[in-house]
């Protein structure tokens, strides 16, 4: 996927006006499958994996015992024995290792990703321009479910789940047929507008609503409850599952850091990396841009708790000078 | 790539019109390609003084931020403020509208270091191929 195609503005305005298509098949998937498959899933991961249904699909994340992140995923349950992980292509080794490392009872674990392209068709025109190409209902695909359907008569993994903020799907589709179907989406496309969209818009559209990026607001350094995504956490869950301990003390202690969004006040793009001063304090930008649907800089930071909320003033160096920034609710783009 | 004739150029993508001891500064057609949609520029104060080389300003895609620099030195004496609201004007229009500072020349001379529109399209070719 190139950092953009026509001019990332364009291409993020069309994913939330009418269509955009991203090849996110760099993407990589790991099967699981065998009697104890979820039991498995259930120890490496920190989400209930027993609430998923055939055909359901549901955010979480491996951790270390410490509690930090492994990696973020998707998990698609296709029957009781038999699942697909979704991972960050950069995480695509370490995942596999890792899950092959905490295997026991009867479970495969397969690298599939060679077998796969992914595409994402995103925004409100998303159903209208698949419906062309399918037989499947998409209206009886809710979200986070998928079907397994044909695509211009090849049978395609259709998931309603995304990286945008928009209704959409994520196909994925053997490579042999990855031409055919993105030149049968452009042509049923047309007429809404639809646009090949690439990683600079990819990038703002998830900034926009709060989607956290692995390597910049999540690591090996964080947890998912200082993340903000203590959803996918379930304590509750019968099951043991790596980190669990460690989740269950930050829960009682309480955080130290807390991921915040912010909007600059001053003029200037906060970006990665850039460093951020508040108190006597610093700290780096994790995630930063320009916002084109709000038109406005904005961009996440790992903040004290009592720091961490609307309002509270912080300072972000551009190119040498300290420029007044806010902390503001997220996600910073709602419909 | 557009490369009108009566502008001098710098290896750093600027471009300078000069009209008697006034020199008009922006960013050159091939920068702006390169750079993406322009979402926001910075540029100094009218009476600012910069020498040669100087960085004057930045402009930011959403991907990038570039510094500009001064290719002669001198004092601004005109900000092309329109750029505030309307920073795709660099993308659409980068030699006319998107226009960047006007500065008073201080050293005519400093001219000879820049290089004319011919020496620019062999500079582009070689960075470029």
């Amino acid at each position: 996927m190139p950092v953009q195609y026509s001019g990332a503005l364009q291409e993020h305005l069309a994913v939330r006006k009418a269509v955009g298509v991203f090849d996110v098949s760099h993407m990589g998937e790991i099967e699981v499958r065998g009697e104890d498959a979820l039991p498995f899933l259930q120890r490496v991961t920190c989400n209930d994996v027993s609430r998923l249904g055939d055909q359901q699909a549901q955010y979480s994340a491996l951790l270390y015992p410490q509690g930090t992140f492994v990696d973020d995923i998707l998990i698609y349950r296709f029957a009781r024995n038999h699942f697909l992980i979704c991972v960050n292509a950069a995480n695509r080794e370490k995942d596999y290792d890792w899950m092959l490392k905490h295997r026991s009872g009867s479970v495969s674990v397969e690298d599939t990703s060679d077998r796969y392209v992914q595409l994402a068709i995103q925004g409100p025109r998303a159903a209208d321009v698949l419906q062309q190409l399918t037989p499947l209902q998409l209206s009886t695909i809710k979200n986070y479910r998928f079907a397994v359907g044909p695509v211009c008569d090849v049978e395609c993994i259709v998931s309603r789940t995304g990286y945008t903020g928009e209704d959409g799907f994520e196909l994925y589709l053997p490579p042999s047929a990855a031409e055919k179907i993105w030149r049968a989406l452009f042509e049923a496309g047309k007429e809404v507008g639809i646009q090949a969209a690439g990683l600079a818009a990819r990038n703002t559209l998830r900034l926009e609503v709060r989607y956290p990026l692995y390597g910049n607001d999540i690591d090996e350094t964080t947890t998912p409850l200082e993340a903000g995504l203590g959803w996918i956490v379930k304590l509750s869950k019968e099951e043991d599952f790596i980190g669990r301990q460690a989740l269950e003390s930050q829960k009682s202690e309480g955080v130290r850091k807390q991921l915040a969004g912010f909007e600059m006040v001053d003029s200037g793009i906060a970006r990665d990396g850039y460093r951020v001063f508040f108190d006597s304090c610093e700290t780096v930008v994790t995630s930063g841009s320009y916002s084109p649907s709000l038109e406005r800089a904005i961009g996440l930071v790992y903040l004290p708790p009592e720091r961490a909320v609307p309002g509270e003033e912080i300072a972000v160096e551009i190119r040498g000078r300290k420029r007044q920034a806010r902390v503001v609710e997220t996600p910073f783009y709602k419909k | 790539m557009n490369v009108p004739d009566d502008l001098f150029y710098t290896e750093d993508h600027e471009w300078v019109m000069v009209e008697g001891d006034t020199a008009t500064i922006g960013i050159t057609d091939y920068a702006q390609e390169e750079l993406g949609d322009v979402v926001f520029v910075e540029l100094p104060e009218v009476g600012d003084a910069f020498t040669a080389k100087d960085s004057f300003g930045s402009v930011e895609s959403v991907k990038a931020v570039s510094e500009i620099y001064a290719p002669v030195s001198g004092e601004v004496v005109e900000v092309n403020e329109s750029l505030t609201d309307a920073p795709e004007t660099v993308n659409e229009d980068p030699y006319g509208e998107g226009w960047m500072i006007r500065l008073k020349l201080e050293n005519s001379a400093e001219l000879d270091n820049l290089m004319s529109a011919d020496d620019y399209k062999e500079f582009l070719k070689e960075e470029v191929g």
